[in-house]
């Protein structure tokens, strides 16, 4: 970054809270700053701004732009563009990085496109080296990993999540947090999102369980996934399963873990009667202890997994509860 | 109506990971023996959301793909699935693009198509997993986009979609035109009816060439793209299995358990 032109940062908020990625952003920010100099801006939009804003600069951010807006508390995908070609244009970054989330995939390449920058989505690295971006990305449902280089002027990243490390918030950090003037242009707003449904979810998120049992096509049907609930409860964890399950109707798709689906990192991932497939464990590579059970014992999953047992669950995952029981005295 | 669908054919997801292999030389992935290419599931879906459309509309269903080494029979399946138009962008300068020119490329012919209603096509390619160039071609075309939708419906001159969260989902609206990506939570897409591939097999694909489209050359493939692939490798994956035996499959599952307490696991 010979022009110093630095890294702009989505802040994204989601249900009110700032979310991980937002940090995470800033920390590849601070690297990609660090390798050519710059600062790191952050934008943060919805009705408590400022506040996001002041935890953004504790987590590395040396300026914040904030947009308050009460009617932006969830994301409108034109308005969410409006402000952020608004802050683009203010800040005059070399990089601007997204998070790879349900938000972030839909707005980065639209605002990608309407700059015609660079566009690399769903990054686990990113660096720039003399200007240039260097890119990697999972390929091939993970089969494989691209790297795509680009010597574009304005580059546009998403990052996926737990790719890079956010710092640890220090409340003296120091920044700048400046509102930014950006009316929206009610006339240019074509794209509305105007109901959100979310799903209540019963016990532990998903993505939040530190324990997570998945079941895969092996099952074979949906039954066996009440073994699994009981399991989960035993552990205090959550139910996952695989796309085969989810696509076959199984389970509904709120349940899915994969490329397509919910990205999961608990200390314990439990995966029975799944085979591994690449799809699959780009949702949950990232778990602390991957545990396996499948017949087959030149299954993918063993690959990636801690413990595994070759044999069939229907013998196997009885036996293991019973005894999960034993030893948690439940 | 008239909608639009956009087809990639690429490798059979499903293709055993052991016999996934890339080509160093050609940087790309090399062919596996006896596994055919298939649709990109994704589009498929596409097409599903557009078929399902006629159930309360009078639908046009226009199928585009934009590729090389297209086989036939795997490319015309949307034509058997009930669409009714394939059109077959060929040319090697339509080679190694990346989504700013293929959406260009995309972009051109849907111009030469003349009037739509709706484009809708797949969240991402199953191969490069990008989901950018239906993007493209909507800022290319100047229209409203919608991303991963698994409904979608048409009433007084818009488009509605459900679009899936992480959390749940979301209902959006855009006027038409207008451009839609769906994802798997649409639901499976319709088998084939024996009619439905006897009448595609009587149809012929439209192929269209760069000078058809009327594209400006400096656009297209490698002339016209803004990233370009350096490197395409396998990752390693470290870590070592230890398999845990027991006199049959129970036991085996017993000491699991008395292994994860070991090892402090639960």
């Amino acid at each position: 970054m010979a022009d110093n032109r630095g890294v702009l940062v989505f802040g994204e908020v989601k249900d009110g809270a700032l979310t991980g990625l937002a940090r995470e952003g800033v920390a590849l920010g601070l690297q990609l700053a660090g390798e050519a100099g710059g600062q790191v801006t952050a934008i943060v939009i919805g009705p408590d701004a400022e506040a996001q804003a002041k935890e953004l600069i504790a987590s590395g951010a040396q300026k914040v732009y904030t947009f308050e807006s009460a009617d932006l508390a969830d994301y409108q995908p034109d308005a969410y563009l409006q402000v952020l070609l608004k802050a683009v244009e203010t800040a005059n970054p070399k990089v601007i990085v997204l998070g790879q989330t349900d938000t972030g995939k839909d707005l980065a390449p639209k605002l990608a496109f309407r700059l015609k920058s660079s566009l690399s989505m769903d990054c686990v690295d990113v660096t720039l080296e003399d200007g240039k971006l260097v890119a990697t990305k999972p390929v091939y449902g993970g089969n494989a990993q691209g790297i795509y280089e680009s010597d574009a002027d304005l580059h546009a990243v998403t990052l996926r999540a737990k790719a890079v490390e956010a710092l640890e918030p220090d409340g003296s950090r120091l920044g700048e947090i400046v509102a930014l003037d950006a009316p929206i242009d009610e006339s240019a707003v074509r794209v509305r999102v105007v109901e959100v449904k979310r799903q209540e979810a019963e016990g532990i998120r998903l993505e939040d369980a530190s324990v997570v049992v998945s079941g895969g096509r092996g099952f074979g049907g949906p039954e066996p996934f009440e073994q699994l609930e009981e399991l989960a409860k035993v552990l205090g964890g959550a139910v996952g399963a695989s796309r085969a399950v989810c696509d076959a109707g199984w389970l509904d798709h709120s349940y899915q873990v994969g490329l397509t689906g919910k990205t999961v990192t608990p200390d314990l991932y439990i995966a029975v009667a799944i085979s591994g497939a690449s799809q699959h464990m780009a949702g949950c590579s990232g778990s602390k202890n991957i545990v396996s059970i499948n017949k087959d014992k030149d299954s993918n999953i063993f690959k990636e997994s801690r413990f595994g047992v070759v044999g069939s669950w229907e013998e196997v995952l009885p036996a293991f509860i019973e005894m999960v029981k034993e030893l948690r005295g439940s | 109506m008239h909608v639009i669908c956009f087809i990639k054919q690429v490798m059979d997801p499903e293709t055993p990971t052991a016999s996934f292999k890339i080509d160093s030389a050609t940087n790309a992935v090399a062919p596996v023996q006896g596994v055919a290419p298939v649709v990109n599931g994704f589009d498929e879906n596409a097409v599903e959301a557009a078929l399902r459309l006629k159930e309360d509309h009078d639908v046009t269903i226009t199928v585009i793909s934009l590729g090389k080494n297209l086989v036939l029979d795997v490319i015309k399946k949307p034509l058997s699935m009930g669409a009714d138009e394939l059109i077959l962008l060929q040319d090697d300068a339509f080679e190694d693009g990346d989504a700013y020119s293929i959406g260009y490329a995309l972009a051109m012919a849907v111009k030469k198509v003349g009037d739509f209603d709706l484009i809708i096509c797949g969240r991402q390619a199953s191969d490069t997993d990008r989901g950018q160039v239906a993007l493209a071609v909507a800022e290319n075309l100047g229209l409203p986009a919608i991303t991963m939708a698994k409904r979608v419906e048409v009433k007084d001159g818009k488009v509605v979609v459900e679009r899936v969260r992480t959390d749940g989902s979301e209902i959006v609206e855009a006027p038409l035109p207008a451009l839609v990506t769906v994802s798997n939570e649409l639901g499976e897409p319709r088998y084939p009816t024996l009619r439905g591939i006897m009448q595609a097999g009587r149809k012929s694909p439209t192929v269209w060439t760069a000078a058809d489209i009327g594209a400006d050359p400096a656009k297209l493939g490698a002339n016209g793209r803004v990233v370009s692939l350096s490197k395409l490798f396998i990752p390693e994956v470290e870590g070592e299995c230890e398999l845990i035996e027991g006199e049959n499959d129970a036991d085996a599952g017993r000491k699991l358990a008395l292994k994860l307490r070991e090892a402090k696991l639960i």
